[in-house]
């Protein structure tokens, strides 16, 4: 066997992990994403090993639940051939390896850097030189937007290639945003720095990666999480999707115009973080997901408030969102823009809201479940056009199906306890991965110590980092006018994917 | 159009009428007050994740605070964060909270820049920019602007080009990568200008302070006109800092 099988939130001995000659590590993982759609690529990363460079190979098999993980020794001065001439999913893991370690791929598609980070191999790489894809073309023009844009977001650069009004190439670069966060949860030895950190990857998505960290640590400690701890993760994780699917809604009406719909949305999500305000006196829910513990008991006190909240939720909610989608202003601007059909959404390794709007059934919540939601038995929220359209009924139906969750959870409503033991240390060569499904989608984080249970390497890996190569080829062909509208619908992170 | 009267109509109220004197949902962590009772500082120290709690006497930096309240559920009568919002000052050393000492924070009114009041009373436009900001704060910010919060009504606003507006607001620890993308944007905005830090990555880089990937050699360099800590920062905190500022 060329790979070990494991489970979500599972950990194993280094040793257990096989080791192939480059040759046989491409083939296996390439031809175990030929054989089934429904396998993907979680994370692909290098491992410094004594002078050499091991990398890890992670892919999730949907239909089986496993995940396939696999290694490969190879030196820093190789040329290797690239995964990614045979699928282009693989196409930001590899340019990230050569970044980090200096790999060449002579067969990549496009050797780029991805965020210039501050331990890069090409030391004298700057972000402000990035290599863009230019034309040489009278006819065509190229308009460059960022790295800050108009609006309170974070930056990147977009280049467009256009003839016209009509976009025929968009490049997007990133990297203004790193922060060297994989590297600080080596340095940061406390665990209180760790989970800092967690919740620093993108302050968006503080429960998702907090929730990914800390189920991936118990595991490496050997600590069980018990079922008040897995409800708190599971109710924060759901709620975090309401506030942010509300906000995206409304930031989604505010790039079309329609006002009604912007301020309706943006109310509505002030009571949502509020309410983990109530509960753990952040607004985006830091501080709530601890390791081993919890700071912040949930009371049924809080339980009943929550359901005053969605009953007063819920009526605005759907009386807006009828209206939003009855609109034929709303939707002539809405349907058939920024289009991503199934087979590129597969082929570009899209993951979850913006795959399922693409019918492409990725969610980790059903796939490979963790916390509360195997119990909960969740299906994923399914559109098939592809556009922003699709990506906005997504947002509205999983704000539905959230509630819904959410409520079934509070009819059983864990007691206070506070008897939990204290956190181990981690295990010592061991390998541990953790999938998460957050508002964005998949989150993986993965971790590997040392001999005496020091972490080596922690690898970190956003939706983001698969999904913005899906908004670039989205815009092909639109109006550039509609590049907002579109860019909104994906709504990803910059922070997520610098790192 | 009728149904969007009916809309409208279901919204009722949603302004905050006065976001000077609003109380705050639930928990807060807002400024907090440290006792005098002896307890063990060395550990109480070594509990904070960036090194903001200094000992004998014990003080907490809120410019390198993350809010995690950690400090408080160790030593809960050591200190307790209360709910006063009011976190916003000019003067970098008010952010600091010592012990037995239960004073606001607030603007040094005698270290305000004299064109502040002259030129930006009663009207603010601001540009943002996010240096290596995870998108916390951010979304704090744009809530300020919301119907809720409503800071437009101050006539304090953000603006799409650093060349309509009066000062810059950062968020995030400055990376490296944004060093020069915010001193170009920062130059772009006409004399006289503000600068506001958002947020404790902004203040002192947060956890991520002293660390490679930063270059905070804008913030270091440049007076700065306000700092707004939290983590990320709460519109009320935002919104009375910068009033605070402002109105002469």
């Amino acid at each position: 066997m060329n790979y070990i099988t494991l489970k979500n939130n599972s950990s194993v001995s280094l040793k257990k992990i096989p080791v192939a000659p480059y040759s046989r590590f491409m083939e296996a993982n390439v031809s175990i994403m030929s054989d089934n759609v429904n396998n993907h690529c979680v994370s692909y990363f290098g491992c410094p090993a004594g002078g050499k460079v091991r990398l890890f190979c992670a892919i999730a098999a949907d239909e089986t639940h496993d995940i396939y993980v696999s290694s490969a020794l190879v030196n820093s001065s190789e040329e290797l051939s690239s995964f990614a001439a045979h699928n282009p999913a693989f196409e930001k893991f590899e340019r990230e390896i050569h970044e980090n370690f200096g790999i060449t791929y002579p067969d990549h598609p496009w050797l780029k850097p991805v965020r210039y980070s501050s331990d890069r191999a090409d030391r004298p790489a700057r972000v402000l030189n990035y290599p863009f894809f230019s034309s040489e073309s009278e006819e065509l023009h190229e308009v460059g937007v960022g790295p800050i844009h108009a609006g309170i977001i974070e930056p990147g650069h977009f280049r467009f290639i256009c003839n016209g009004e009509q976009i025929l190439h968009l490049e997007i670069q990133l990297g203004y945003q790193h922060r060297g966060i994989e590297r600080l949860f080596l340095e940061k030895k406390k665990i209180l720095q760790r989970s800092t950190l967690a919740e620093s990857i993108a302050g968006d998505t503080a429960a998702g990666h907090s929730a990914a960290f800390v189920n991936l640590w118990e595991g490496l400690c050997g600590f069980v999480p018990d079922f008040g701890l897995m409800f708190q993760r599971t109710l924060a994780l759901e709620l975090e999707r309401i506030a942010m699917h509300t906000g995206d809604l409304s930031a989604i009406c505010t790039d079309i115009a329609y006002q009604l719909g912007s301020s309706v949305f943006g109310r509505l999500r002030t009571p949502v973080i509020n309410y983990f305000q109530e509960w753990c006196g952040n607004r985006l829910a830091k501080g709530l997901i601890r390791a081993g513990k919890t700071n912040y008991q949930f009371t049924g006190e809080l339980g009943s408030r929550l359901i005053e909240l969605f009953d007063e939720y819920e009526p605005d909610f759907n009386e807006m969102s009828d209206r939003l989608f009855k609109s034929s202003s709303v939707l002539a601007r809405l349907e058939k823009t920024g289009v991503v059909d199934i087979k590129s959404s597969r082929l570009l390794g899209v993951v979850g809201m913006a795959a399922r709007a693409s019918n492409n059934k990725r969610d980790i919540r059903s796939s490979h479940p963790h916390d509360m939601y195997e119990k909960l038995g969740h299906e994923p929220v399914i559109k098939y056009h592809g556009d922003v359209c699709s990506r906005s009924q997504v947002r509205r139906e999983e704000i539905s199906q959230s509630i819904a969750h959410i409520r079934e959870l509070l009819k059983d409503i864990p007691p206070a306890d506070n008897k939990r033991e204290n956190l181990k240390s981690p295990d010592p060569d061991t390998f541990s991965i953790s999938l998460v499904e957050g508002w964005r989608g998949e989150i993986c984080h993965c971790a590997i110590t040392g001999g005496k249970g020091e972490l080596v390497s922690y690898k970190i890996k956003d939706p983001s980092f698969h999904n913005w190569l899906a908004l670039a080829l989205a815009v092909r062909n639109n109006e550039i006018s509609d590049f907002p509208i579109c860019n909104k619908s994906f709504s990803l992170s910059y922070c997520g994917h610098d790192l | 159009m009728i149904k969007n009267f009916i809309i409208l109509a279901h919204q009722g109220k949603q302004y905050i009428p006065d976001v000077t004197k609003a109380a705050v949902p639930g928990i807060f962590k807002g400024r907090p007050v440290i006792s005098g009772i002896r307890i063990n500082e060395k550990k109480l120290a070594g509990i904070c994740p960036v090194d903001a709690i200094s000992t004998g006497p014990v003080s907490l930096d809120l410019g390198k605070c993350t809010f995690c309240g950690e400090c408080s559920f160790a030593f809960p009568g050591k200190i307790m964060f209360t709910a006063d919002y009011r976190l916003a000052s000019n003067d970098r050393d008010m952010l600091v909270v010592r012990e037995n000492e239960d004073r606001p924070i607030s603007v040094d009114r005698g270290n305000i820049r004299s064109e502040v009041h002259r030129f930006f009373r009663g009207s603010l436009k601001l540009r943002q920019v996010s240096a290596g900001g995870d998108n916390s704060c951010e979304l704090e910010l744009n809530a300020c602007g919301n119907v809720n919060f409503d800071m437009g009504r101050f006539g304090i606003e953000f603006v799409a080009s650093p060349r309509h507006a009066d000062g810059i607001v950062i968020t995030g620890p400055i990376t490296e990568n944004m060093a020069e993308p915010l001193r170009i944007c920062y130059e772009a905005v006409p004399h006289p200008k503000i600068i506001i830090l958002a947020g404790t990555d902004a203040i002192s880089g947060g956890i991520f302070a002293g660390t490679g990937a930063l270059n905070r050699a804008f913030a270091d360099n440049n007076r700065i006109d306000l700092y707004v800590p939290g983590n990320p920062v709460h519109p009320l905190a935002f919104i009375n800092g910068v009033l605070d500022l402002i109105t002469p």
